[in-house]
């Protein structure tokens, strides 16, 4: 499904992904861990062609990532912080988005009333809760139902109801045929959404391989400490 | 092209809630105006308004310019992770801005010189013209700051220095490279100097269509001869163009190599 050969990525003087491989497998859900600045977030920008890499090659499906922009109408990303433009409100950016991608169904609607935002779509973005934010940041990543979903920490910020939520949804598209590609530093959250485990180290993969392999490996009860003692 | 039309129109939408437009446009309204009710002829005006508008208007291109850039941070984030590709993205930020600040400059002097002389000839429109391009002119170059740098406050601060090296320091540098080389001939040199800077080739374009030019001596009387004829201003007007469309390419390059 995804093909990552020989990944690198510097930022000035700074090696963040060195020379990475990685595939990852259709209708799966892949987590990807690692320590804060190994490279996840830069690791996931590339897929998407917000950070340009600097050698090796990545394949989406058949198709090789060179610049063009088309592939992205397959996907749908929630970036770690919801960045929107301040003034508008969160109904305004559904309507931009969708009236920029011509002839792509949507059911933000249904995402709308899931997620219980109806009160505050009509509210300027700048005015709402760093969660509800979130919330709308869900919504445009879902609303296009891509066949890649990529989520950057998507629960961080989130309260327990919103946050069940969305983990519900993130296992519903699995089971509807959807690739899921999450981040997130909550062990227990990836134990409990991720098929596969992809471990970042020193802008390498350390660990390849599904959860309940890593956890049996190392002999530990859950992943956090399966994951603690492969580090020690 | 249909997205780079829709990502104009939100950003006409986005620029037109602010105040910004209203004073820039009231500022043009008023000056015009009450250029005219103090008794100017359309010339007058003209003349007056020329001085305005070789320093406003760069100024407030290339300043609100990079200051719109860096605010769009979030806008571009947003739509370049959906499927729409970098020159749309660009192109739609430049002419969402360029356009919008020319049509607030030609309404702001356009309206009050319509209803006191009518419509004029001549230096009014080059007036226009030279107004409408130092815009595109400015707006590029901010953009292209803005790309190249990202902190606001160095970005702004480049557009200022930038701005005050055109408007100011240029003339002080020709002036001193013509003294002190004045034992040799420079007519050529001269003429050549001046398309390296917008403001200057606009000062010119405008000067010309008064016929002050012989206030400028010895080179005035060259550029005349150079710039009066149709080849001179074409040349001029088209050296004011290449100026607006070195820096969207350039800018363009590094948008679309730059990580977000």
């Amino acid at each position: 499904m995804i093909n990552i050969k020989g990944l690198k990525k510097r930022f000035g003087r700074l090696e963040v992904l060195k020379e990475l491989d990685a595939q990852i497998q259709e209708n799966t859900i892949t987590a990807i861990v690692g320590h804060n600045g190994s490279g996840k977030t830069t690791l996931i920008k590339c897929l998407l062609g917000l950070d340009k890499y600097d050698g090796g090659d990545i394949n989406i499906k058949d198709f090789k990532l060179n610049g063009d922009w088309n592939y992205r109408s397959q996907i749908g990303y929630m970036p770690q912080v919801a960045r929107f433009p301040e003034n508008l409100t969160a109904s305004e950016v559904i309507t931009m988005i969708s009236d920029l991608r011509i002839g792509s169904s949507t059911q933000a609607e249904e995402l709308i009333s899931y997620f219980r935002l109806v009160d505050e779509m009509e509210k300027p973005l700048k005015t709402l809760s760093g969660g509800t934010r979130q919330k709308v940041n869900a919504i445009v990543a879902l609303m296009f139902n891509p066949d890649i979903l990529i989520l950057d920490e998507p629960t961080a910020g989130l309260d327990p109801v919103s946050s069940s939520l969305l983990k519900d949804k993130i296992q519903a598209e699995k089971a509807s045929g959807k690739t899921v590609i999450i981040t997130s530093h909550i062990m227990s959250e990836i134990q409990e959404l991720a098929d596969t485990i992809l471990y970042l180290l020193d802008g390498k993969i350390f660990f390849d391989g599904p959860v309940n392999e890593l956890i049996a490996q190392t002999g530990e009860k859950n992943l956090e400490r399966a994951i603690a003692k492969m580090m020690s | 092209m249909m997205t780079l039309l829709k990502i104009i129109k939100y950003q006409l939408h986005d620029l037109l809630r602010g105040k910004w437009f209203i004073i820039y446009t009231a500022v043009f309204f008023l000056l015009t105006d009450g250029l005219f009710r103090f008794g100017g002829d359309p010339g007058q005006v003209s003349l007056s308004l020329m001085n305005v508008v070789l320093f406003i208007i760069p100024l407030v291109s290339i300043v609100f310019g990079t200051m719109f850039f860096y605010n769009s941070r979030e806008f571009m984030e947003l739509l370049l992770s959906q499927p729409i590709s970098r020159i749309s993205l660009y192109l739609g930020l430049y002419l969402g801005l360029a356009l919008p600040l020319s049509a607030v400059y030609l309404i702001g002097v356009g309206v009050p010189f319509m209803y006191h002389a009518g419509i004029q000839t001549g230096s009014y429109w080059i007036l226009l013209l030279v107004g409408v391009s130092l815009t595109w002119v400015f707006t590029a170059l901010a953009f292209l700051i803005a790309v190249m740098s990202e902190q606001r406050v160095k970005g702004v601060g480049m557009t200022i220095v930038l701005w005050l090296f055109f408007a100011i320091l240029y003339d002080g540098i020709i002036l001193f490279i013509l003294f002190a080389l004045e034992d040799y001939p420079l007519e050529k040199l001269t003429l050549i100097l001046s398309l390296f800077n917008p403001i200057d080739l606009g000062r010119i374009l405008m000067l010309l269509q008064f016929d002050i030019a012989a206030l400028m001596g010895y080179t005035g009387a060259l550029f005349s001869k150079f710039y009066g004829n149709m080849f001179g201003s074409a040349v001029a007007v088209f050296a004011l163009w290449t100026w607006c469309a070195i820096p969207v390419w350039l800018g363009y390059r590094a948008f679309s190599k730059k990580d977000f």
